[in-house]
């Protein structure tokens, strides 16, 4: 293996643990609320203030969470894994 | 209001909508000459431009009339859709996006071909997508039919023969140019229009949407803000809950959004500019619902159809008259048109692309020949279209889209995942895999009170006693299952040669395709 493949490989590991991540931890959140929904409807239909029950917010803040999810994701791959992945490409191609 | 009271200002919205997408298609077709301009816009889509798209692509009629009909009759229940379809997208951007953009050129079976064999696979996904299609469709023809029946009277069956001969325009001559156009049209429309109607909701709450939501409260009771009315059953409720996450990620219209950008960091973007529209739409229709629930009354949405669909059309009548009622309904048709668009064009590449083209003809047709066969697949799926729309007549669209969902989640999105992650799967696997997904979801809903009670009108009591499936949603039980096939007949079943291309998918996932030196 030349040392520009262990590199890739590299930086490719540390992405897919970052998508793995986020990806469960999206799963994670989104599963503790559809089990609420499931089996234990009276909780989330606590009224916190007139108007607003948990349930209403708890699905306000997942939307929120998926986007902050997805920014995380979108930040590091732009400022990180795209420089890294270009250069390897441009040293893979120098060295042919 | 009368059903079929011809309204002048709707009729002028429809009309300028068509024609403005006439014109965009015009110029689209002297510009499609490729299959690749055809399938792919000639991969020139900017971030921005295909995140709109995108959002055009996704926000369907299910996610405007049928979310705010659902919301409007039931609570709370409704915004579950709201959010399942949101929450989908982080797996999309994470897991699928850019290795789709990498490695195929078409459609998703492109990714799960890549180091199997052509024919068997193709063949088993082009099947998935083709009956995620259908389902998707038909949620879609519903709700054009029932639009413009409210609108200008027609008969439903006529309302959906025009809707699929529009589309057909649009996909046939102008491709995937036409169709990204219309889509950005539509998203920017859809997203001013469910702006406007919230706006005009909350006026009447003083900006303030927990004042809406306790006068909901006080009219049907504490009930309606919180879950149970729609999806009583638990299993019901977390077989819905899976299905909207992982079908977002097997949905072959949205899948083929991502080949229309020059690389793999556009299609990433462009994921981040479409939630930002999804999810800000969806963020408003808990406005709308709650807003047609108290200002229109669940009696009168009801009394127009009784699944809910034009609880959206009629709130806009509510707050601001026969002009707005025209414009949003407008808004509708468009949403409506530029999915199907989406979707057929999806269908067609499946026909065309991995049916013919690579099983017919060993993956050897010249250019001419696979567009002449994509535009035939693309009359031949108008046809379905309106079909199975004037069959369907009745169904909410919301949950008809979460039936096409589900099948998307078993069929389509197990085999893409493994096909990319597991060096072991191989190609009876994946055959195994999609074909087992989409026929157990297929019967799953067939033998269940959607079909045999709401479609084929069996009494309720006959479908208790005889053999039947119990929920209403199969996802649970089907996507599982669809994996574990996939896993067991891979194992059984070892093949060199795909372990073998792993190593070459994972480089090309990350490096995409390597210029020739």
């Amino acid at each position: 293996m030349s040392d520009s493949q262990v590199h890739l490989t590299r930086v490719a590991a540390t992405r897919w643990r970052l998508a793995l991540l986020l990806t469960t931890a999206m799963t994670v959140v989104y599963a503790g609320f559809i089990l609420l929904i499931a089996f234990n409807k009276p909780l989330l239909g606590t009224i916190l203030v007139p108007g607003l029950s948990l349930g209403i917010l708890l699905g306000v803040l997942l939307i929120v969470f998926a986007w902050i999810l997805i920014m995380i994701y979108v930040r590091w791959t732009n400022t990180h894994y795209d420089h890294r992945v270009a250069d390897e490409r441009r040293a893979r191609r120098d060295a042919r | 209001m009368q059903t079929g009271e011809t309204n002048f200002v709707a009729m002028a919205g429809f009309a300028i909508f068509i024609g403005l997408s006439l014109v965009i298609t015009w110029f689209a077709a002297r510009r499609t000459r490729s299959t690749e301009h055809f399938y792919a816009a000639g991969r020139s889509i900017t971030a921005f431009q295909n995140g709109l798209a995108l959002a055009g692509d996704y926000m369907s009629a299910a996610s405007f009339l049928g979310i705010a009909g659902l919301v409007a009759t039931s609570g709370f229940d409704g915004l579950i859709y709201s959010i399942g379809f949101l929450v989908g997208w982080p797996v999309v951007v994470c897991l699928i996006a850019e290795p789709l953009r990498n490695l195929g050129k078409f459609t998703f079976s492109d990714v799960v071909a890549f180091r199997l064999q052509q024919t068997p696979v193709r063949v088993a996904s082009a099947f998935g997508s083709l009956a995620v299609v259908a389902f998707y469709l038909i949620a879609q023809m519903v709700g054009a039919g029932n639009l413009i029946r409210l609108l200008f009277g027609l008969d439903y069956e006529i309302a959906v023969v025009i809707v699929g001969l529009v589309m057909l325009a649009y996909v046939l001559f102008g491709g995937m140019i036409a169709t990204t156009w219309v889509q950005i049209v539509k998203a920017v429309l859809l997203l001013t229009g469910a702006f406007m109607l919230a706006f005009m909701v909350l006026m009447k709450f003083s900006f303030n949407p927990l004042a809406l939501f306790s006068e909901a409260a006080r009219q049907y009771g504490d009930g309606v803000l919180a879950p149970g009315r729609f999806v009583s059953n638990p299993i019901d409720g977390i077989s819905l809950g899976l299905a909207l996450m992982f079908g977002t990620a097997g949905l072959p219209h949205i899948l083929m959004r991502f080949y229309t950008v020059p690389d793999a960091r556009t299609a990433r973007v462009s994921v981040a500019y479409a939630t930002a529209a999804i999810g800000g739409f969806y963020l408003l229709t808990f406005i709308l619902g709650f807003g047609a629930m108290v200002l229109v009354g669940q009696p009168a949405i009801r009394a127009v159809d009784p699944a809910g669909n034009m609880a959206a059309p009629l709130l806009a009548q509510a707050v601001g008259g026969q002009a707005f009622l025209g414009f949003i309904s407008a808004v509708a048709f468009a949403t409506i048109l530029a999915v199907v668009a989406g979707l057929t064009l999806a269908g067609a590449a499946a026909l065309s692309h991995d049916i013919y083209v690579h099983v017919f003809r060993g993956g050897r047709a010249s250019e001419k020949e696979e567009l002449k066969v994509a535009r035939g697949a693309t009359i031949l799926l108008a046809i379905l279209s309106i079909v199975l729309g004037i069959a369907f007549k009745g169904q909410n669209v919301a949950y008809m889209v979460g039936l096409a969902f589900a099948i998307a989640a078993s069929a389509n999105f197990p085999a893409l995942v493994m096909s990319m992650f597991w060096r072991k799967f191989t190609t009876r696997g994946a055959q195994a895999s999609i074909l087992v997904g989409t026929i157990s979801t297929l019967v799953l809903i067939y033998l269940s009170a959607t079909i045999q009670v709401d479609v084929l009108k069996h009494p309720l009591e006959e479908f208790e006693r005889s053999f039947h499936f119990p929920y209403r949603n199969p996802g649970l039980f089907t996507i599982p299952l669809s994996f574990i096939v996939g896993i067991v007949v891979s194992l059984l079943t070892p093949e060199p040669a795909a372990s073998e291309g792993f190593d070459r998918l994972e480089h090309q996932i990350h490096v995409g395709e390597e210029e020739p030196v």
